[in-house]
């Protein structure tokens, strides 16, 4: 029986959220300590080292955005928290943030330290408002304990960090979008390059890290970059959270090292289909993700590995489909939603995300030949991924492939 | 308190316009942002009407119009509509008489899209106003409202 293995996770239920008293007791804040006593340069090494790759779903690798925003050139650097968790069947950073949301604020300190960055935000949903809420508590205490503002640890290190809301927008999810909202503007894309690291809030060099990305970084300091890297597989190293849901006996997070199966997270953590049903679809990443068949059941979860079958590991979201579900109608939600979500500012985006939900109803209501439609879509979503400005845009088509590619007969 | 002192809690800056808007949205009793806040916010923020109401346009859970006291937002997430079709809308509709994008006449709910609320383990869900209602279906969705109707 394989087992959770816990570092995003590790206090959760070990300690009340809402004291600060009783997270120190379990050794809150000795990796900001141990980390303020490090060379910056020495930490970046270290998460490099480890091999960390950003958790919010493009799995870029995180030391190297502490690198480049170490050497970009700018008076003031800022490192922001994307906490604007809205993919479909993801729900990882609001358990962070609900219940162990000290850990996120040690992680946003060391990183801010080692790229030198003394202004830090929080962007959470709009709809989040028990995240804002615990959020904003723990942090007003770690304030007062001294552990954010001037000075900390007698170090020479100051760092204020303060908390933004989204409302309502998938998109500020998106780095570029998140920090045209963050400085109170509509949520469009920007044309990168220049990325983040270079030109990012008010034109600064900025990182922007997803939650459970910094929820790593204080075990990678107490544990050291070798050990990190020795948990989960080669490429995809350290543990990732897997939020399952749908057709389940057992729905919700679960932590593992990568490398696990989903046969093994469905079957054994969420304690396989309910009502006695056979397992029919999974759709990994979420709506800007891909459909899978039983064919990718013993693959291992990692960021190669999947994409080598023609699927993705995004933000660990795994929806789950018992037959009897139609990958049909699951493929029309998320076409409306991507309708509903795109912004309108690029042309291929804001029609041809109507352009697919189009296709779609007239396959409904004209009950043509499944296949030609499946054609049409794929022709439009190509159009859309080669043209459109941001990843919004560039997202149908990995659902839509995935169909092509596991579905084609049942679609 | 008095909208300008609810705005004045905020530093002058543009990257405090979603807060403050949030604020004097749920600060209302009808859940809205009326031209005078817009005004109110730009002439603080030293920009113009324009930009606000842009603003204000793009995001989602920013309303223009007069809401209702309980602002219900139902997930029509691919997950949430899987697992319950357009069931709660019905539901919701049977015990208050009203569907999407309506507001009963005496203000007091609107209802209203939202997309994923983040609690996918436990669909379906739906909000009302700061509160997630979980795992619901046609009794739970009674007993919400009939719990709410004895408060009111």
């Amino acid at each position: 029986m394989i087992k959770e293995k816990r570092i995003a996770l590790r206090n959760i239920g070990n300690y009340n959220p809402g004291s600060i008293d009783e997270y120190l007791k379990l050794g809150g804040y000795k990796n900001v300590e141990r980390a303020l006593k490090i060379n910056p340069d020495e930490i970046i090494e270290t998460i490099i080292k480890s091999n960390l790759r950003g958790r919010g779903g493009a799995g870029f690798p995180t030391g190297l955005k502490l690198k480049f925003t170490t050497q970009a050139f700018g008076d003031q650097k800022y490192v922001i928290c994307n906490a604007d968790e809205g993919e479909p069947g993801t729900f990882k950073d609001r358990i962070i943030m609900e219940m162990d949301p000290h850990l996120l604020i040690e992680g946003m300190i060391i990183s801010a330290y080692s790229i030198g960055a003394s202004k830090a935000f929080i962007y959470i949903r709009g709809e989040y408002t028990e995240s804002i809420d615990s959020m904003k508590f723990a942090l007003n205490q770690a304030s007062e304990k001294g552990f954010v503002g001037d000075n900390i640890f007698n170090s020479g290190f100051s760092l204020d960090i303060e908390i933004k809301l989204g409302a309502g927008s998938y998109l500020c999810g998106e780095e570029l979008a998140l920090l045209e909202s963050l400085e109170g503007k509509r949520g469009y894309p920007r044309i990168k390059p220049p990325f983040p690291a270079e030109k990012g809030l008010l034109g600064m060099p900025t990182l922007i890290n997803n939650v459970e990305t910094f929820a790593h970084i204080p075990y990678i300091i107490e544990k050291g970059a070798d050990h990190y890297k020795s948990l989960g597989t080669e490429k995809s190293s350290g543990t990732k959270i897997f939020t399952i849901s749908g057709d389940v006996k057992r729905p919700g997070y679960y932590e593992t090292e990568m490398g696990v199966t989903l046969r093994q997270l469905i079957y054994e953590f969420a304690g396989g289909i309910k009502d006695n049903k056979k397992f029919y679809a999974a759709i990994l990443g979420g709506a800007a993700g891909t459909f899978v068949d039983e064919s990718v059941l013993d693959t291992s979860m990692g960021y190669e590995t999947l994409k080598d079958k023609g699927a993705v590991l995004g933000s660990g979201a795994i929806m789950v489909m018992s037959e009897g579900r139609s990958v049909f109608d699951m493929t029309h939600s998320i076409l409306k939603f991507f309708m509903h979500e795109s912004c309108g500012k690029c042309v291929p985006c804001r029609i041809g995300t109507v352009q697919l939900l189009q296709i779609m109803d007239e396959a409904k209501n004209n009950n043509k030949d499944k296949k030609e439609i499946l054609n049409k879509l794929l022709n439009e979503s190509e159009y859309m991924a080669a043209t459109s400005l941001c990843p919004l845009g560039q997202s149908p088509i990995l659902p839509i492939k995935s169909i092509k590619q596991f579905f084609e007969n049942q679609f | 308190m008095d909208k300008n002192s609810i705005i004045s809690k905020f530093k002058p800056d543009n990257d405090n316009l979603l807060n403050i808007l949030h604020e004097l949205q749920n600060t209302n009793p009808n859940n809205y942002l009326s031209t005078d806040d817009l005004k109110l916010v730009a002439k603080y923020l030293n920009t113009t009407y324009s930009s606000v109401y842009g603003v204000v346009k793009y995001y989602s859970m920013f309303s223009l119009k007069p809401r209702g006291k309980y602002v219900i937002r139902v997930c029509k997430s691919p997950l949430c509509h899987m697992i319950d079709g357009n069931g709660l809308i019905e539901h919701i509709k049977q015990n208050i008489g009203i569907g999407l994008g309506e507001t009963t006449n005496d203000h007091v709910f609107s209802v209203e899209a939202s997309e994923c609320i983040g609690h996918c383990d436990e669909a379906p869900v739906i909000m009302i106003n700061d509160k997630v209602y979980k795992g619901l279906d046609s009794e739970k969705i009674k007993e919400i409202f009939q719990g709410i109707k004895s408060n009111q």
